[in-house]
């Protein structure tokens, strides 16, 4: 049986387009919020979301996430809130994966974190600190339970080293658009066009960029070579900076819908 | 097809001690990581590489390091003989400067420019910033705000030499958080860069790599004490923050099994009050800073903020190594809290001269809980990692003594 995010990528290949794909932090601004802005997000022609558990020692995050994850620990966010945001974004009717570092899920449970994304209509999970070395319990876990696992890839990994680890992907290959940390930056790196081809040499699965991308113009150029669009920081940067929850939520609908537009015109 | 077989297999776990170590990092690291791995590897059968990095010990950081026996100190401590294996005498003033030297000749080897460190006491930061001016590269400091204020001569002392301190206003704003802020500058910047991680934890091979560095703490104080004494010691004591100094002084006598190792975490308010930072004593197992090991942690896996009077111990991870001689007994660890490490810290100073660092004193602290366990017969042989001419001021406002 395949997950709803493979089904995601099976419509958008149909639609000759590339996905778009969408990041926030489980409760953020608050749980309830959160929720909120996933609810504008699927009406705003957002294909699948990326619930981020916010963990306390985010290496691969830039000064946004860290923020919204500061936020979102500070109230309280833990394993039983990210699994109540990912069963509220599938019903809305959104492919959703989690993406975490490796610890929470380790001391959740390695099988049992499996088992609850799939008992809450998640479709896989993405792992930016596991290694594919010490991924032989999760790989296990996930299989039994039908959860996709999303490695992420950077332009420094090269050779038979990027084909090992395309070949632990399932749902989507994630591929980091710069070597850096997450957060929205003026130009996305001509490396990004590079890793794709790369990829593409390695394996047939669909490949999404994240790292950079906040503007339409940006999620077209990336969607002229990817199957798949990632914003987090733009999004967050939104909600950080609004006055109020209901200029945040109007300027998250109008940033969704010029990416969707520019999803639409990269090829 | 037969390439998608091959590369479907999982490739095998690395730098593995039991269960604990291994490598959890953003792939973006995995290239400089095994580039350092290969380095390290090629460095230690090189007799070229061991040349260089003996002479500069013998010229410059003052190796081998003495062992004074503490008589008056004994007298505190059950009457065992208490033997200081003085690595406060090295140049920098602590053990730091083994591991810093050895990794900044590995820089030089693969051609980096750039080094990036950690630093909670400051002692790595200082032993890192000395090594960069010896070698003419550029240095920058990751250092916890918070530490910046407790250990404000070191910053001084770093500048001095030449790096740039950048404080971490992120989180708890101590060392587990100049960690992650010197991670993310170097999956930026790896290419250029090499981190001279300052400590037995992080990702393969930082653990073995940095142990291969201080294990000379040991071969050096085994011959010592067999000089001196005529036998093995009966137990061998060293503070424990990320664990360096102490798998440095273990590593040697490790295959003798009848010497104990024993490590002295730190108890800060005491272990029962959740103010500490005994990672092995208190925590229990998981991922921090791309290894395995124990970690101070709550139910969701968040890393707790760590507690201690002593920068230098203030993390709520361990290296791996230590998890696993601990979980199959070979070494045992134990919590001093700040007050028992405060006594032993005034203890030594008044009765041998020779003021410690606070991280010390835990491992002081210690001798004399075990010198008194094992009575006047015993021999005690203790690392004094470092020297306490940073804890000046700290000192000076816990015992009330006005600036
Ligand atoms: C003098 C001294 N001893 C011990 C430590 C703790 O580190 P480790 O446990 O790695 O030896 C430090 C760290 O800053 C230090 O400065």
């Amino acid at each position: 049986m395949s997950t709803s995010l493979e089904e995601v990528f099976v419509k958008t290949r149909l639609e000759n387009r590339a996905a778009l794909i969408a990041y926030i932090p489980a409760g953020f601004p608050s749980v309830e919020g959160c929720k909120r802005v996933i609810e504008v997000l699927a009406q705003s022609g957002v294909d699948a979301l990326e619930i981020g558990f916010p963990y306390s020692d985010p290496v691969m995050d830039g000064p946004t996430i860290q923020e919204a994850a500061g936020i979102a620990l500070q109230a309280g966010t833990g394993a039983a809130e990210v699994f109540e945001t990912v069963k509220y974004a599938h019903d809305a009717g959104l492919a959703t994966v989690v993406m975490t570092y490796w610890n929470p899920i380790e001391k959740f449970g390695v099988e049992a974190f499996a088992r609850e994304m799939a008992n809450n209509g998640g479709s896989g999970v993405v792992t930016p600190d596991l290694t594919i070395e010490e991924s032989a319990q999760w790989k296990a876990a996930t299989k039994t339970f039908g959860v996709n696992t999303i490695y992420v890839v950077a332009p420094s990994t090269k050779g038979e080293r990027l084909a090992q680890v395309t070949a632990q992907c399932s749902g989507f290959v994630y591929a980091a658009s710069l070597m850096g940390v997450t957060g929205a930056r003026s130009t996305i790196s001509s490396g990004a066009h590079d890793l794709v081809t790369r990829i593409r040499a390695t394996t047939s699965m669909p490949i999404a960029v994240g790292l950079g991308v906040s503007t339409r113009e940006q999620a077209r150029d990336v969607a002229s070579f990817a199957d798949g669009v990632i914003v987090g920081s733009a999004f967050i940067k939104i909600i950080l900076e609004a006055k109020d929850e209901d200029s945040a939520l109007g300027e998250v609908k109008h940033l969704a819908q010029e990416l969707a537009v520019g999803v639409r015109e990269g090829r | 097809m037969t390439s998608t077989q091959n590369t479907s297999e999982l490739p095998a776990p690395i730098g593995h001690f039991g269960p604990y170590g291994g490598r959890f990092v953003p792939e973006a690291l995995i290239g400089a990581l095994e580039e350092l791995d290969a380095a390290h590897q090629s460095a230690m059968v090189d007799p070229v590489f061991q040349a260089e990095l003996s002479h500069l010990h013998a010229t410059y950081t003052g190796r081998p390091s003495i062992i004074t026996e503490a008589l008056r100190f004994s007298e505190h401590a059950g009457g065992a003989r208490i033997l200081l294996k003085r690595e406060d005498l090295n140049h920098t003033g602590s053990h730091k400067i083994n591991n810093v030297l050895g990794q900044a000749l590995l820089t030089k080897r693969m051609g980096k420019k750039r080094v990036i460190a950690e630093t909670g006491a400051g002692q790595h930061g200082v032993a890192a910033a000395t090594a960069a001016a010896l070698f003419g590269l550029e240095c920058v400091v990751y250092m916890g705000e918070e530490d910046t204020r407790r250990q404000s001569l070191n910053v001084a002392r770093m500048k001095i030499l030449g790096a740039e301190v950048i404080p971490v206003t992120a989180g708890s704003r101590t060392l587990k958080d100049a960690i992650n802020e010197a991670m993310r500058d170097w999956v930026t910047n790896v290419d250029s860069t090499h981190y001279i991680l300052g400590t037995v934890a992080g990702p393969h091979p930082f653990p073995t790599m940095v142990r291969d560095f201080h294990k000379i703490i040991g071969e050096e104080a085994r011959a010592q004490v067999l000089e001196l004494v005529g036998r093995l010691p009966d137990a061998v004591l060293a503070c424990i923050g990320g664990g360096s100094n102490a798998i440095g002084i273990f590593h040697e006598f490790i295959p003798d099994s009848n010497v104990r190792l024993i490590g002295f975490e730190a108890g800060g308010d005491g272990v029962e009050t959740g103010r500490h930072a005994a990672t092995i004593t208190g925590g229990s197992p998981g991922v921090l800073h791309g290894t395995r090991s124990y970690v101070l942690q709550d139910a969701n896996g968040q890393t707790v903020e760590s507690h201690s009077i002593s920068a230098g111990l203030d993390y709520p991870g361990v290296g791996p190594e230590h998890a696993y001689l601990h979980d199959i007994g070979r070494a045992e660890y134990r919590a001093i809290t700040d007050k028992q490490a405060m006594e032993a810290f005034d203890l030594l100073s008044k009765t041998e001269g020779i003021i410690p660092a606070i991280e010390s004193a835990h491992a002081l602290a210690g001798a004399m809980i075990v010198g008194k366990e094992l009575g006047p017969e015993a021999v005690l042989l203790i690392n004094l990692s470092g020297r306490g001419d940073k804890d000046v001021e700290t000192a000076a406002h816990y015992f009330g003594i006005p600036l």
